[in-house]
């Protein structure tokens, strides 16, 4: 209930930043640091410099992002070789998947798990299958329903990266929501 | 074709450079490499097939089955220019003519347009014996000109070799283009051995794998994620027929006939983790043959269809297990390394053919299973997918190239090396047919 409420008075908080971010762009006077302009101008001084702010990010009370709907961003959690068990910070954010998806119960996502292409291709479905399972398995046990969870394994069938190197193979060894 | 020899190594290994274009291919997809050959291959003359037809012929049969037997990297082939004459009937034969170039066999024919197709007639000569092997014909239908070609290698290579040639035979695989991009596609394709006449048996969005032929060669089975998630498929060749066998919650995966053709060994994960099944396609019924809470996956059967082994991460890593259907006793087949995965029994039974881990890179690897002695035979890396001729004596695997997914072949003994580099796409998952 307390975190209930807190989480509803940061929600405000975060429009009210929202809009603040939205108002401020439409302003015409956007004013860059002065260094940055400096720069820009030395190097074209004939080019007016077009600057759009970042987008402020919008985080909890853990410093995780989260979107206007309050849904954490992040959603890609990553493995070590051959390996199915959650890291620290992976646990971290599936916590605020699993407070998103208790609060909101008609949404349903997809998990889906994937492997690096190094070792066979169904060994790799059964890995990433393990991988989906064990986010499953953590957001069940922080309380979501498992009516709200599905799981589907692509293996090595679907890289993000279709490089053979060691940081494509990492970038590779995960597990997704899908809302 | 193009035809072009580099020469002998002094010492050891004959190395072939083959670079053969396959014009008459439909999609011109695959290509073969020669890389390894024997240390002595035998060498053997093909002669270009005299045509007793009107016009040209179609396509030179000699060309074909040369490029069958100088695949099979057992024999050294004498290139047509190099030919001092070109007999076409064994009377025309001077044995001098070869002889002083040092050939030891010498293939010869013709062949003609009949009324329904195609006749071969063919001759196998021993030079130095001077004596006639065999003197036979074949006929073919019309367009099967390749798969006459085929068959006469077939019997050359079992005159030659002892063992029944598999050039008549065909393969399986995936194509996938455009990975981890929006245009993402795969195909199911088939071809000869050769990597000729190419068609596609399914094309998807997302993801095939996991082709795997009946035992008459008539039909095949696969994955396919289709629907959105794994699901078994069986698909008629000839007719296109496609059924969907199972399609649990969870993994639908690795779907393998039984050497009698009535049953399928697959891998299902509904009760939560991935197991060993078998399907009675005749009953429909399902029978659970592994349970046990480690990721147990790839099953594939002994050749007396009494056995199914499979992989199994019960001990830590991946291993290779073996189960008697009947008596449900498991024995555990791999020791050497800490990853060995989706095994196939050779038909002999004494040999294991798998993926297996060193120094931290894939590759195929035998184990006799008498000794437990195990020989790597590929020197790429990221070799997944071993699949055996029909006859025993090569195995096709999938490989990476050059940032790209292509298939290579590899001899049980690890002395021959070819490659099938693609034009297009990463190809994957190869499956050799049963002798057809």
């Amino acid at each position: 209930m307390n975190r209930m409420s807190l989480r509803t008075l940061l929600l405000s908080l975060l429009a009210a930043l929202v809009l603040a971010g939205c108002q401020s762009t439409g302003d015409a006077e956007v004013t860059p640091e002065p260094e940055v302009q400096e720069a820009t101008a030395e190097a074209a001084p004939a080019a007016p410099p077009m600057v759009t702010p970042a987008p402020r990010p919008v985080t909890n009370e853990e410093g995780f992002p989260l979107d206007a709907s309050g849904r954490p961003i992040g959603y890609v959690f990553y493995f070590e070789f051959d390996r199915t068990e959650l890291k620290p910070r992976a646990r971290a954010l599936l916590a605020e998947h699993a407070e998103y998806l208790k609060e909101n119960g008609s949404v349903r996502i997809t998990i889906q798990g994937h492997a690096d292409e190094r070792g066979t291709r169904e060994y790799n479905l059964a890995l990433g299958e393990r991988r989906a399972s064990a986010v499953r398995d953590y957001l069940q046990s922080m309380g979501v329903a498992s009516s709200q969870l599905r799981i589907v394994s692509y293996g090595e069938e679907r890289p993000v990266d279709p490089r053979s190197t060691e940081s494509a193979w990492s970038k590779n060894r995960r597990v997704e929501l899908a809302y | 074709m193009v035809l072009a020899f580099s020469g002998r190594h002094p010492l050891s290994l004959l190395l072939l450079w083959i670079a053969l274009a396959l014009a008459a291919s439909a999609r011109g997809e695959l290509a073969i490499e020669i890389t390894q050959g024997v240390d002595a291959p035998v060498p053997v003359a093909v002669v270009p097939f005299a045509w007793q037809g009107r016009g040209r012929p179609p396509e030179d049969l000699g060309k074909i089955i040369r490029f069958d037997l100088a695949r099979s990297g057992q024999f050294a082939m004498t290139a047509p220019e190099d030919m001092l004459s070109l007999p076409s009937r064994p009377e025309e034969l001077y044995v001098r003519d070869w002889r002083v170039q040092g050939i030891a066999y010498v293939l010869l024919g013709s062949v003609r347009p009949t009324e329904s197709g195609l006749e071969a007639r063919y001759a196998l000569f021993d030079v130095f014996a001077e004596r006639l092997l065999f003197e036979e014909t074949l006929e073919a239908r019309a367009g099967q000109l390749r798969a006459l070609a085929h068959r006469i290698s077939d019997r050359a290579y079992e005159q030659l070799t002892g063992i029944p040639g598999a050039f008549s035979t065909r393969l399986l695989y995936v194509v996938a283009q455009n990975i981890a991009t929006e245009a993402e596609t795969f195909r199911l394709e088939m071809a000869d051995a050769d990597g000729a006449n190419a068609q596609t048996l399914l094309k998807s969005r997302e993801p095939i794998l996991s082709a795997s032929w009946s035992p008459d060669g008539q039909t095949v089975v696969y994955v396919s994620f289709e629907t959105g998630k794994p699901a078994i498929y069986l698909q008629e060749i000839a007719t296109g027929r496609r059924e969907k066998l199972t399609d649990f919650e969870g993994l639908n995966g690795s779907p393998v006939f039984s050497p009698d053709g009535m049953e399928l060994a697959l891998v299902l994960s509904a009760g939560g983790n991935p197991d060993i099944f078998v399907l009675n396609l005749e009953t429909r019924k399902l029978r659970q043959l592994t349970r046990h809470f480690a990721i147990d996956t790839e099953p594939s059967w002994t050749a007396d269809g009494e056995a199914v082994i499979f992989t199994s991460n019960r001990g830590g890593g991946p291993q290779i297990y073996k189960m008697n259907v009947r008596s449900r006793a498991i024995e555990r087949l791999t020791f050497v390394g800490d990853y060995n995965a989706r095994a196939r029994v050779l038909a002999d039974g004494r040999y294991l053919i798998f993926v297996h881990r060193q120094d931290g890179t894939f590759h195929i690897a035998t184990q006799d299973l008498e000794r437990g002695t195990v020989q790597i035979l590929t020197e790429t890396s990221l070799d997944e997918s071993p699949s055996v001729a029909p006859n025993g004596s090569m195995a096709i695997y999938a490989t990476r190239s050059n940032g790209r997914g292509i298939l290579a072949v590899v001899s049980i003994d690890g002395r021959v090396k070819y490659r099938l580099p693609s034009t297009e796409g990463d190809v994957r998952e190869p499956a050799w047919s049963p002798f057809l």
